[in-house]
């Protein structure tokens, strides 16, 4: 296979650089204010998770029984639970937990939906017929329902619920896939680079998928926050992660409990995974904003 | 007395990238019985001009700056949005350019067409109903009274324009805006719309503004005639003095950018054929259901080396289907074709890949043929590297070479297609398409969607190029203007059978077929084309 | 349109299938039996109940007899309400959670195509940003959060709403509807706005326009219809989300509808129980997007008119 962008020759080194699609697209996105806030305050999110166990002045486990659960002071930020745990390291510990459930189950949906709906796509005919009614099937079946079953038959197991939100989702992405590349392939510079005799290898890399990734990328941001919403409902029900571990749906189902006395217990968690879900929401629909001007409002 | 006296219209647009004058100065008189046609590129303001008139601009960005607009004694630029409702579809309609998608799907004809009628007069359901249906019948609609409850999706594309027709005369307006409305039809169909709307205007005493890209489609019709360039008129007068006596240098090039001569015939002598079509049958769908679409049905053609094939026919002809077909981009369900005596509808992609270097196609639309995340280098380099016509060294002298064989400024070269015109892309189409040095070229209606001016240049730069390098092409239009300027020989197409064929020369004095002759017959402004030709 | 609604419906039956086969084999598969948590009963005893309950048969013709008895209407008795059965249970929660869901969806679609009409009608300005940071804020507060913040709020706080129960005390289904319905309001509104965004850029509303149409008649009698479309294909699946959601609601807000007996019969392993709630809920749900789709595809002029005119 040719390598064709390949570090520029000379001859058109003093040439004006073009301004690519991409390029462009960061322009726009820049300029959107409510986007940018979103990115900042994930990227905060992501870093003081990732850093938490060497910044968090309490341990996630330690407790204090004396203590009991106190409001926010300037000891304990965020206030303590019940067992006189600080609540900034529970909460801050929940968030690891949750939005690498967001990730992972979302890169499992990634890879199978985008495998699945570029293969149907880009073979379309029979193939395709074939593999988009496994779909609608699928996709007629109520998963919510089967899910509840099986973390309650199952339970217990990250790796299920995992693959079990996985499951849902991978369906949608598959028929945005599905679609994206279908529309690109009838593209007349793909029927251009058949014409060239290029391999389908070479086409689908070079020409389709680069043209498709935008949605894709959109889409996969914007299913982070309801695979987080998935996770936090199932361990809301208690059929999701599982103590010692916690999530910030599993806080919220604790905070509830006592919400009356112990208002800050319920209103911390809550906050962070509303926080979060708006930024990853904003941040994503920027994105898409700034990669299909036709979708843009003006 | 005038009907419609407008005098130095401004409109400005405010966007965020500054302000664009669309339309600076622009003064007319429509007069009743008579046509004023618009003629204008895209971009010259021709539509917001006439769309200002009604307030049917957004204004926000736009913004009528100056100007008045006499209209039964009132200015129309200064009425209120309730008293414009009130001309809107009652004293001036409007018919717009693309009849798919002007109506609305979810409704009934009948509904849609009543609207006007007890909008305006407060008329009642029935009896709109009913005036509805008359002139669904004047405008040839057949079966009328049923087709009042028809949906808009049952009808073609020239159907569904006279019911736009129906539709802005209903309410016996003074003036109607007919804004393109012929441009996304056929060329027959094209001619039966043109002679409808003159019939109604004669009829009804109403005055027209026919606004349009195309010279030749309002030379038979216009009377009196306004060129439009970046928002003035650069030239205004009546049909006569525009077509035989135009003094603004961009009038002359409008006019010059019609082709209207043939080309001359080269030297005849044995000219081997390079590609053989027997019998090419092109179906789709499910043949077992019936439901197969016969786009390519039992034909059977030549072309010789050297030779520019012109193959001609209307939206369904199975045109585009053939080119395909011999680039191998669809398959045939029979037939064969032989490329250079060799066979090539069985080969199969291996067997075809050192073949395609030497067969190559050009595209009708510039803004879907260039993948839009590669510069125009790589776009270039591709078909180079791909054949190894050169190596790595050698990439940047041959590109360049190509940029400057199709036109193309050599500081183009690191640009994205979306930075470029709709005539520059296919400059660098056709670069791609040249690039490996093929004997053959399908242009499938490469100059389409270009405006008449470069619509010129890119039918020279293929002539040169086919001159130069020797090539062999099939040039497939529907335009038969076009085709008469660059063919050597004319093939007809209808319905996927092949009509008539034989020398270009022939086929525009001495038609054969019904069908030829009725295509030859609806060429919008045939006055203009010289040449000794027969119509009838 | 009957070829149409007949083949749709004949596609449903194998998922319907599909959902009784597995929830039945799921149940089973689990590790312990729904009487595992009872205070310590004697093997005889242990075995006259599972006789009485037929789990002493092999399993598949456990599969097959409740097969047979699904097909007559009778979903079994309940293994841990002993003297009731399924049917009983099912019919007893069922009101009280469909009328939690209507309101719940008169919520959804009220709230939220109007705010999403609205919102369209001016975009880009405060009429359009008010509206859709508000639907934005309905999607992330899922209804468990949303839920305990507005008891936390309106019931102990303020104190002028009750917090639990249903048809017990003055405006007690305000809360629980508005939590369940909120989300899906949210996503409707979003629909919604972006149904008509493109709707009032296509060619036919200019038309409209020129006909000389106050702008109300052109949003209203041309462009809804067509800007709504999404919003009732959405429908479908909106329904499966009430219904899912009503577990946590009735939960929250102490309500004894069907949802919480599904999420109590999950955690109790009662097996007839929840075989028969799943499969009953699942089948709701089948049927409703079976609905969703007839109707969409109903409003579509150029569906209706193949369908019915098919050779």
């Amino acid at each position: 296979m040719t390598e064709v962008n390949a570090p520029v020759p000379r001859l058109t080194e003093a040439m004006p650089k073009g301004v690519s699609l991409w390029q462009d697209a960061w322009v726009r996105l820049r300029k959107n204010k409510l986007a940018m806030a979103g990115l900042g305050i994930l990227l905060l999110v992501i870093v003081l998770c990732i850093l938490a166990p060497w910044i968090m002045p309490y341990g996630y486990e330690e407790q204090d029984l004396a203590l009991g659960a106190t409001p926010p002071s300037s000891a304990h930020w965020l206030g303590t639970d019940t067992f006189g745990r600080d609540m900034l390291t529970r909460v801050v510990y929940g968030g690891r937990v949750s939005l690498a459930v967001g990730i992972i189950a979302t890169a499992v949906a990634l890879l199978v939906g985008v495998t699945y709906g570029a293969c149907a796509g880009y073979l379309g005919g029979r193939v395709d017929a074939v593999m988009m009614r496994l779909v609608d099937i699928f996709y007629a079946l109520p998963f919510m329902i089967f899910i509840i079953l099986l973390m309650v038959v199952f339970g217990r197991n990250l790796l299920l619920l995992f693959l079990a939100i996985g499951a849902v989702e991978w369906l949608t992405m598959a028929r945005i896939v599905r679609g994206q590349v279908q529309s690109v392939r009838q593209q007349e510079y793909v029927e251009a680079a058949i014409s060239l005799g290029l391999s389908p290898a070479t086409i689908i890399f070079k020409h389709v998928i680069p043209n498709v990734l935008g949605p894709i990328i959109v889409y996969a941001t914007l299913t982070i926050p309801q695979v987080m919403l998935l996770e936090a409902f199932l361990s809301f029900l208690g059929l999701g992660i599982q103590p010692p571990m916690s999530s910030w749906g599993l806080l919220i189902s604790y905070g509830v409990e006592t919400m009356e006395e112990y208002p800050w217990l319920l209103i911390y968690p809550g906050l962070a995974l509303a926080l979060t879900l708006f930024a990853l929401n904003f941040f994503g629909d920027g994105l898409r904003d700034a990669l299909d001007p036709k979708a843009s409002k003006d | 007395m005038a009907l419609l006296t407008v005098d130095n219209l401004t409109v400005y647009f405010h966007t965020r990238n500054g302000v664009v004058p669309a339309v600076d100065g622009v003064s007319f008189e429509v007069n009743n019985g008579e046509t004023l046609a618009i003629i204008g590129e895209s971009g010259s303001g021709k539509s917001v001009a006439c769309y200002s008139l009604l307030g049917l601009i957004p204004r926000p960005p736009g913004r009528i700056e100056a100007g008045t607009a006499l209209f039964e004694g009132k200015d129309l630029l200064q009425l209120s949005e309730a008293r414009l409702r009130r001309v809107r579809g009652k004293g001036i309609s409007i018919i717009f350019q693309d009849p798919m998608t002007s109506l609305n799907p979810f409704l009934k004809i009948g509904d849609q067409l009543i609207e006007p009628l007890r909008l305006h007069f407060d008329m009642e359901r029935r009896e709109a109903w009913s005036k509805a249906t008359a002139i669904l019948e004047e405008v040839g609609i057949p079966n009328a009274a049923r087709r009042m409850n028809a949906w808009p999706f049952e009808f073609s594309g020239g159907m569904r324009q006279r019911v736009m027709i129906a539709m802005a005369l209903i309410t016996e307006p003074e003036i109607i805006i007919a804004d393109e409305p012929t441009t996304a039809l056929d060329v027959t169909v094209q001619a039966q719309i043109l002679k409808l709307i003159k019939e109604l205007q004669v009829r009804r005493n109403i005055g027209v503004v026919f606004i349009s890209h195309d010279l030749s489609v309002v030379a038979d019709i216009a009377d009196n005639i306004a060129v439009m360039q970046n928002g003035v008129f650069v030239e205004q007068g009546s049909r006569d003095q525009i077509f035989k006596s135009a003094t603004h240098p961009y009038t002359q090039k409008l006019l010059a950018a019609v082709p209207d001569s043939e080309k001359q015939p080269s030297v005849p002598g044995a000219r081997t054929p390079m590609v053989e079509i027997e019998k090419l049958k092109v179906w789709f769908g499910d043949s077992r259901r019936g439901e197969e679409v016969r786009a390519v049905d039992d034909v059977s053609l030549t072309i010789k080396q050297g030779e520019i094939l012109g193959l001609v026919g209307e939206s369904g002809s199975g045109k585009s289907t053939l080119g395909r077909a011999i680039l191998r981009l669809v398959n045939p369900v029979a037939g064969t074709i032989a490329f250079e005596g060799r066979a090539i509808e069985g080969l199969n992609a291996r067997e075809l890949k050192p073949l395609r270097r030497h067969m190559q196609m050009i595209f009708q639309d510039p803004y879907a043929s260039l993948n839009p995340r590669m510069t125009v280098y790589d776009t270039l380099a591709e078909p180079l590297l791909l054949h190894k016509i050169v190596n790595r060294k050698g990439l940047d002298v041959e590109v360049f070479a190509l940029m400057d064989s199709v036109g193309l400024a050599r500081d183009a070269v690191l640009r994205y297609p979306h930075e470029f015109s709709g005539g520059q892309r296919q400059r660098i189409a056709i670069g791609r398409a040249i690039a490996t040095k093929p004997r053959f070229i399908v242009a499938d209606e490469p100059v389409s969607a270009l405006d008449v001016t470069i619509q010129a240049q890119i039918l020279n730069l293929l002539l040169e190029l086919v001159d130069r390098f020797d090539l062999t092409m099939l040039f497939v239009s529907h335009d038969l203007a076009v085709v008469r300027y660059l063919s050597d020989r004319i093939v007809v197409m209808k319905e996927g059978q092949l009509v008539e064929s034989g020398s270009a020369h022939d086929i525009f004095t001495n038609p054969q077929q019904p069908y030829t002759r009725a295509l030859l017959k609806a060429i919008p402004g045939k006055s203009l084309l010289s040449g000794n030709l027969s119509f009838e | 349109m009957w070829r149409f609604i007949g083949l749709r419906t004949l596609q449903a039956i194998p998922v319907i299938f599909i959902v009784i086969s597995v929830t039945f084999f799921l149940v089973r598969a689990a590790p312990g039996g729904p009487f595992d948590d009872e205070k310590a009963v004697s093997p005889q005893v242990r075995a006259a109940l599972e006789a009485q309950y037929r789990l002493d048969l092999p399993m598949h013709e456990q599969y097959l007899t409740y097969l047979s008895d699904l097909l007559q209407g009778d979903l079994g008795p309940s293994f841990n309400y002993p003297g009731r059965s399924v049917n009983e249970l099912i019919f007893q929660g069922l009101p009280i959670t469909a009328e939690l869901g209507f309101y719940a969806l008169l919520v959804a679609v009220g709230i939220g195509v109007l705010a999403g009409v609205i919102a369209s009608l001016r975009p880009n300005t405060a009429q359009d940003y008010v509206p859709m940071s508000l639907a934005m804020v309905g999607i992330c507060m899922p209804s468990f959060l949303l839920g305990p913040m507005l008891v936390l709020i309106f019931g102990i706080w303020l104190d002028w709403l009750p917090v639990s129960g249903w048809g017990n005390s003055q405006g007690d289904k305000i809360l629980p509807s508005i939590t369940l319905g909120a989300m899906y309001a949210a996503y409707i509104a979003r629909l919604s706005r972006s149904g008509m965004l493109e709707v009032m850029s296509q060619d036919y509303l200019r038309t409209a326009r020129a006909k000389g149409l106050p702008e109300r008649v052109v949003v209203v009698k041309h462009a809804l219809r067509a800007g709504l479309l999404p919003v009732v294909s959405y429908l479908g699946p909106a329904f499966a989300g009430l219904l899912s959601g009503s577990f946590v609601v009735e939960t929250i807000f102490q309500i004894p509808g069907l949802g919480r007996f599904y999420v109590q019969a999950a955690f109790n392993r009662d097996y007839t129980m929840i075989l028969g709630t799943t499969t009953f809920l699942a089948t709701l749900i089948v049927v409703f997007n079976l609905l969703s789709d007839f109707v969409a595809a109903w409003l579509n002029p150029r569906l209706r008119y193949q369908f019915s005119n098919k050779q």
